[in-house]
């Protein structure tokens, strides 16, 4: 393969139509439940950021390379023992070098391994495409889904607590002298679906071919 | 008795696996179209949850655990294995669904129909993974707690995919903005949903 292919045009799509056309959140409909959850504060959700894209391309590389040795009967089970070997990797290295981002993270590195946006391209993609395009593909998917983690997370934190990243950006602009409060609302959970179900609304509204019938 | 029943309270309504923890919403949202489907998947859910859980609790309790394994002979007593339960987990949900699906094929070939595709599909609902690592968490102090917990997320999650399911049903006649078709008022309605929920918290068990 020369360097030209590797960056052919087919490539680039498959690296950037997962960020807005095919984002796996908000078109394809898969890995929610992590989305949701850990997104009170930027840190915990750029680390969930990170992690994924990790285990997303390693996973989508390995099960590639082993493409043509799976009997597809197992293939399940096989990519399920590829997922979680990863993620214990990323557990141990959480809970090595930023124990309490892992604690606040908690059952959800584990749930990465049923993160269905990385089996659903394991199954869809990996399986059927050589490794580097695997690879480009898991990127892809992963910055997809990392965007919409931070985007939700950036706002979450900053109406609700008034921080970003921890640093008090609300107080030193000096708006609480203004009479501002900060929204406790957004923290609780139900605020997530809400802030989500907006980005939706706003994709949608500015890339009308993906509005659904009902 | 009385803490039992607690449990189960609290893992309805309280810590309800989609309004409170986001767990298993990828199934939650794709099927919940139909009530009939939405039914299925829930009783589906609810079986397999309440057999996992409790298993997974005796390989966290008697194999995995620092200590756990100290039946087998003092010099056990310092294995900690732990860091594989996560995979000791999924491979306890998928070969149990793999076994739940062929003993429902053989026996109770009605029940094998409706519930169709979704018994392989709950393999990799976040919902059963989660009721599993929850359970590590939470230190259960015997296998009937961990069942009636396992038992009573199964409830609280068919309640919530029955309750979309109905309230979208109805949604397909009223005039909801095309943006937000489907995908986009389904969330914006699960977090009304949860606003609810929240009042829940109140309980004092």
């Amino acid at each position: 393969m020369g360097k030209n292919s590797l960056f052919s045009k087919k490539n680039k799509s498959l690296l950037t139509d997962p960020l807005d056309d095919n984002n796996p959140v908000t078109v394809q409909v898969l890995g929610i439940c992590s989305a949701l959850a850990i997104t009170v504060q930027l840190k915990p959700a750029v680390v969930m950021a990170l992690s994924v894209i990790f285990v997303m391309c390693v996973a989508n590389v390995v099960v590639s390379l082993m493409r043509n040795f799976i009997p597809s009967r197992i293939r399940i089970i096989v990519q399920l023992v590829v997922i979680a070997s990863l993620v214990i990797i990323v557990d141990e290295v959480l809970k090595a070098y930023v124990y309490d981002v892992s604690k606040e993270l908690s059952v959800f590195v584990g749930l990465i391994i049923t993160n269905c946006i990385i089996m659903g391209r394991l199954e869809a993609f990996a399986l059927a495409n050589s490794p580097w395009e695997s690879f480009l593909d898991g990127l892809g998917n992963a910055f997809g889904y990392g965007w919409i983690l931070i985007a939700v997370a950036f706002f979450r934190e900053l109406l609700g607590a008034g921080t970003l990243y921890g640093y008090p950006v609300l107080e030193k602009l000096g708006v609480y002298e203004l009479g501002y409060e900060n929204n406790g609302m957004m923290i609780l959970p139900p605020m997530a679906l809400v802030t989500v179900g907006v980005i939706i609304w706003i994709q949608r509204m500015r890339n009308q071919k993906l509005i659904e019938t009902n | 008795m009385q803490e039992l029943a607690n449990i189960f309270i609290k893992s309805i309504f309280i810590d309800n696996m989609v309004f409170a923890y986001f767990l298993g919403m990828c199934s939650y949202l794709a099927i919940s179209k139909t009530v009939k489907t939405s039914v299925g998947m829930g009783l589906a859910v609810i079986f397999v949850l309440s057999i996992t859980v409790p298993i997974n609790y005796l390989l966290v309790n008697y194999v995995l655990d620092k200590g756990a394994l100290v039946w087998l002979g003092d010099e056990f007593k310092d294995i900690d294995l732990s860091f594989l339960s996560f995979i000791m987990f999924i491979a306890v949900i998928a070969s149990m669904v793999q076994l739940v699906e062929m003993i429902v094929e053989k026996f109770s070939p009605a029940l094998y129909s409706s519930l169709g595709v979704f018994l392989p599909l709950i393999a990799v609902n976040c919902a059963i993974l989660g009721g599993s690592l929850f359970m590590q968490i939470k230190n259960f102090s015997g296998v009937s707690e961990s069942a009636v917990y396992g038992f009573g997320s199964g409830i609280g999650w068919f309640l919530a995919i029955v309750a979309i399911a109905a309230i979208r049903e109805k949604m397909a006649y009223s005039n909801v903005p095309a943006p937000l078709r489907g995908l986009g008022i389904t969330f914006i309605i699960t977090g009304l949903m949860a606003i609810g929920f929240m009042s829940f918290m109140g309980i004092k068990l």
